[in-house]
């Protein structure tokens, strides 16, 4: 069998394999269980008292939702000033100057909200300082954020009646020392064994066998390429992320980061099952992700593999699919399994360049991150999918005539019309960010000129180009269609402000609904009770989701993706 | 007030526990196990350094075999690393790789249009890639011996040896690593000149 398919094999079935005692773990770790990895103890006991921390406070949802904020805060502020004077601060060898204040603006929220918008290039924009106490930092706690979030919403929903939904502040302190530090030193040391650089020289000067000088960026790569892929963050090192030989040196390196987007997603989705002791549950709502998940890859493998029949008709030997865009020591079909992985996951880093894929790869990459429910970004993908089921428990008990309920908690009007404005909210902003860009790249084109001309490509693509990059920021993923130059006015501010309205109405949405659930009285489950574990549901809430989310973006996948596909 | 003080000092204590303790283990490690002691892996000719072994390099003379086209800045370089961004029906990249077909033509006039593999005439995606498919190198054999005066023969061993298998034998792809393969021709045109 092709050495390459057997390649995405192995990558989906290590992924799926390792992720159920992950998710055993992490639930654990959250209900504050005994776990292999208690000798940390002493260190987190340091990390709470020197940062004023009490955990065995109990926080409302309220409480717990006023604390992420104000911590999002306060790191917007820090990310921001840092940004903005890197130029004067140390570890900066290849002297790169400071970030404008509108680059400064995108790129500080769009690593506040877990997401790695990059309007800049790793190797010019940013110093080694920035790239530490900004990008990595940020990798590690505004992942820890989103689960903290979940683990938030897990505890409302695993009590009968409770005001209270645990402590943000632990949460967020057991996400990195328990599961992201852990696991990201694996990795690292995976990669640096492998050749991944890490180390603080500036550019290493070469003279090529030709007799040219080649000047070679390098630097703490290892570290931060493990934290971006294992905290769905995906924020390259280098400018052409997971693509760049030094970031992704082998096919082994290859495989650990495509593991690395997936894991905790994955485990997250089994980890519920397990918290609330309502494994089959858990087995339900991973089966329908998954489900999802391998349509795509079977989309984007096949179609990357194939090529580009635009090449075949040049006459010329197409054997290893559409490269344009690709890695020889990668391939095409570990291309299309990196395309779907990381648009799933609101990771967002690429190891071929998106815009180069064929036109249905790029539509089912848009459709991930427009559905953005299946296995998403840790902890906030999940909660997507919790959105949608209280919909579709809303939808279904009005259908068979029963009171809507979801683990023992009557759903109300108040929980409705959250989940309905969070539902609605994505298509929302990704649409009128679209259609915005494409009036006025007709009816401004001074203005448009005057930014740079914005488009890459012309035609249907260049719609596609704009549609992406509204696409990726609302659903806080980050690739791009590269081709699209956004370092500008425009871009930077339209695409912070969909980046934070992205991240913070769902989240702010899902914590409320379920403390607000949580404080209802519960109501045992009976013969009369939906239930929600069962593959009739399951398909339902695929359904609802497909219905909701995938057909608000036909319309306009006609007009871009599938419009080039019928040209090709 | 309460929150911002220690969201503060939460941030301070995971600068030193993240940003310092953190990178220190990875960069202690790599000083130790790191191919190049934390620094990106060289190649060498001669014990003296021609390139980063990971990272593509340029080659245009006709005595090299020849990597990918680049989008890296003017080609190759390794400060800028970036693919072409075109789509799949742009007729202006399609106008591209058309022309690049042509010159691969006219450099290896032995061969017909159905021999171009497409790596050599699709940018990758860092506009650095190292690599070349087995394919790639084969169809180059005869130019590089011509401009060297070598027997074919024994360029086309080289070639055989120096292909990568796929990991373990049975995932992915498999590749020559062009600068390697270089390399590893100028040690064998040395010997016989020697």
């Amino acid at each position: 069998m092709n050495t390459e398919i057997l390649g995405v094999i192995l990558q989906i079935v290590l992924m799926i394999v390792l992720a159920w005692p992950l998710g055993k773990y992490i639930a654990k770790v959250y209900k504050g269980e005994k776990t292999c990895l208690d000798f940390v103890k002493p260190v987190e006991r340091w990390i709470y008292k020197l940062s004023g921390v009490n955990p065995d406070e109990e926080m409302d949802w309220k409480q717990f939702l006023r604390a992420l904020l104000v911590v999002n805060l306060f790191w917007f502020v820090w990310g921001m000033v840092l940004l903005v004077i890197q130029g004067i601060l140390p570890l900066n060898p290849d002297g790169n100057i400071g970030q404008t204040c509108h680059q400064a603006f995108n790129t500080c929220i769009s690593f506040m909200v877990n997401c790695n918008l990059q309007h800049y290039s790793g190797e010019s924009g940013l110093t080694y300082f920035t790239q530490l106490f900004v990008i990595m930092l940020f990798q590690f706690i505004t992942a820890a954020t989103g689960m903290a979030a979940m683990a938030g919403v897990m505890k409302a929903l695993a009590a009968k009646t409770t005001k209270t939904i645990g402590n943000f502040w632990q949460f967020l302190i057991l996400s990195v020392t328990r599961i992201l530090l852990p696991l990201s030193l694996i990795v690292g040391f995976i990669l640096v064994a492998e050749g991944v650089p890490m180390g603080f020289d500036g550019k290493m000067e070469v003279s090529t066998l030709e007799g040219q000088t080649q000047m070679v960026s390098q630097g703490p790569a290892a570290a931060i390429v493990a934290i971006k892929q294992l905290g769905t963050n995906g924020g390259g090192y280098f400018g052409a992320n997971s693509s760049h030989p030094l970031e992704n040196p082998t096919y082994l390196t290859n495989m650990v980061e495509c593991w690395s987007i997936l894991i905790i997603p994955m485990s997250l989705a089994f980890a519920f099952g397990f918290y609330l002791k309502r494994r089959k549950l858990g087995y339900t709502i991973f089966g329908v992700m998954l489900f999802a998940y391998l349509v795509g890859v079977g989309i984007n493998v096949y179609q990357e593999m194939n090529g580009n029949p635009r090449i075949d008709a040049m006459g010329i030997a197409q054997d290893g699919g559409a490269m344009e865009g690709k890695e020889v020591r990668i391939g095409s079909a570990a291309g299309g399994l990196w395309s779907v992985t990381t648009t799933v996951t609101s990771n967002g880093s690429v190891n071929s360049m998106h815009d180069s894929t064929m036109p249905l790869s790029g539509m089912i990459e848009m459709l991930n991150m427009q559905i953005n429910t299946w296995f998403g970004g840790v902890g906030v993908g999940w909660m997507n999918y919790f959105t949608f089921i209280i919909i579709a428990v809303f939808i279904s008990g009005l259908m068979v005539g029963r009171t809507p309920e979801f683990l023992g908690h009557k759903v109300e009007a108040r929980e409705m019309k959250i989940a309905s404005i969070i539902a609605l909210l994505h298509p929302f902003i990704i649409l009128v960010g679209t259609a915005l860009a494409a009036y006025l790249f007709v009816h401004a084109p001074g203005f448009v000129a005057q930014e740079g001309g914005w488009l890459n490509n012309p035609s249907y693509h260049g719609l596609s180009e704009m549609l992406y990059e509204f696409t990726s920021s609302a659903a806080n993923n980050g690739s791009g269609f590269e081709g699209l130059s956004d370092n500008t006015w425009f871009w930077n501010y339209s695409c912070g402000i969909v980046l934070i309205l992205g991240r913070f109405v769902p989240i702010v949405g899902q914590v409320a609904i379920a403390g607000i659930l949580a404080k209802k009285k519960y109501i045992p489950e009976s013969a009369g009770t939906l239930r929600t574990d069962t593959a009739t549901f399951g398909v339902m809430t695929f359904a609802v989701i497909f219905i909701v989310a995938a057909l608000s973006f036909f319309p306009v996948h006609a007009l871009s993706t599938i419009a080039e596909h019928l040209t090709l | 007030m309460k929150n911002f003080v220690k969201a503060l000092r939460l941030t301070l204590v995971f600068c030193v526990f993240l940003s310092i303790t953190y990178i220190l283990v990875l960069w202690l490690f790599a000083k130790v196990a790191g191919p190049n002691g934390g620094n990106a892996e060289v190649a060498t000719l001669d014990g003296k350094v021609v390139g980063a072994a990971n990272v593509g390099q340029q080659f245009n003379q006709n005595i090299y075999f020849w990597g990918r086209p680049s989008c890296a800045g003017d080609g190759y370089d390794a400060t800028s690393s970036s693919g072409s961004n075109k789509g799949a029906t742009n007729p202006e990249y399609l106008a591209e790789v058309e022309a690049r077909i042509d010159t691969f033509l006219v450099h290896h006039p032995y061969l017909t249009r159905k021999d171009v593999p497409a790596e050599m005439v699709t940018a990758s995606g860092s506009g650095l890639d190292p690599d070349i498919t087995p394919q790639c190198a084969r169809v180059q054999v005869k130019r590089v011996a011509a401009a060297r005066g070598m027997n074919e023969q024994q360029i086309a061993s080289l070639v055989e040896n120096s292909i990568q298998r796929p990991f373990l034998g049975l995932f992915g792809t498999e590749k020559i690593n062009v600068l390697k393969l270089n390399i590893a021709l100028d040690e064998l045109d040395n010997k016989k000149r020697q």
